[in-house]
């Protein structure tokens, strides 16, 4: 499964979804990950990853089955 | 607790308050959330919402769930637009019904402003300058 990317983060990345390297395994590495090839991301006042629909630790475990998200702040209201 | 939890391109009040009144409940609060045609004195156009739907309604629940934790509240509604909205239209709404007015005020608080910290939805903000942020 790909991951899904919203607001600012849809933004800079251009695009709405991600393939997901192998390599990744938690939620820290994915981000590091994501840092790495966003630079921009790391503009933004926060930066959080849900995984199966809930905000997840960075040490959270991630598997290829999982539906993962980056979450920019929201902005709703 | 009764709950609507609606994500959607048009809303209105009346859909909200239509579902929390009820006759055991002598104290309803409406919070609307509408478009302003300005941010820090600028003119605003429109605002485009999008959300992460599934997720959105997930938190929504929980927030839900949190208030039938800490109040006696009866009945509960919170709906969200998305899409392009203009200034005027509405955007979010929160309504509460409980037999007294007290916790309907404190539990519709405690929704929006939870709301705004946690459900995935974001807006962009269409200047009448030309920027979008």
């Amino acid at each position: 499964m790909g991951i899904l990317l919203f607001g600012a983060a849809k933004d800079i990345a251009g695009v709405p979804v991600l393939d997901k390297p192998e390599h990744i395994t938690d939620v820290a590495t994915l981000k590091a990950w994501l840092f790495g090839v966003y630079p921009s991301l790391q503009q933004l006042r926060s930066v959080m990853i849900a995984v199966n629909r809930t905000y997840a630790a960075d040490t959270q475990v991630i598997s290829s089955q999982d539906e993962i998200a980056v979450i920019p702040p929201v902005s709703g209201g | 607790m009764e709950i609507l939890i609606d994500i959607k391109d048009t809303i209105t009040v009346q859909e909200a308050l239509d579902f929390i009144h009820a006759p055991e409940c002598g104290g309803e609060v409406i919070f609307s959330g509408t478009v302003r045609n300005h941010t820090r004195q600028r003119p605003v156009l429109k605002l485009f919402y999008e959300c992460y739907e599934a997720m959105a309604i997930s938190e929504m629940q929980k927030i839900a769930a949190q208030v039938a934790e800490k109040w006696d509240i009866q009945r509960l509604a919170m709906l969200h637009a998305v899409g392009d909205k203009y200034p005027g239209d509405i955007a979010v709404v929160i309504a509460v019904a409980s037999a007294h007015r007290g916790i309907a005020f404190d539990a519709c608080e405690f929704a929006i402003d939870t709301l705004k910290e946690t459900v995935p939805i974001w807006k962009k903000e269409f200047f009448a300058d030309g920027e979008v942020v």
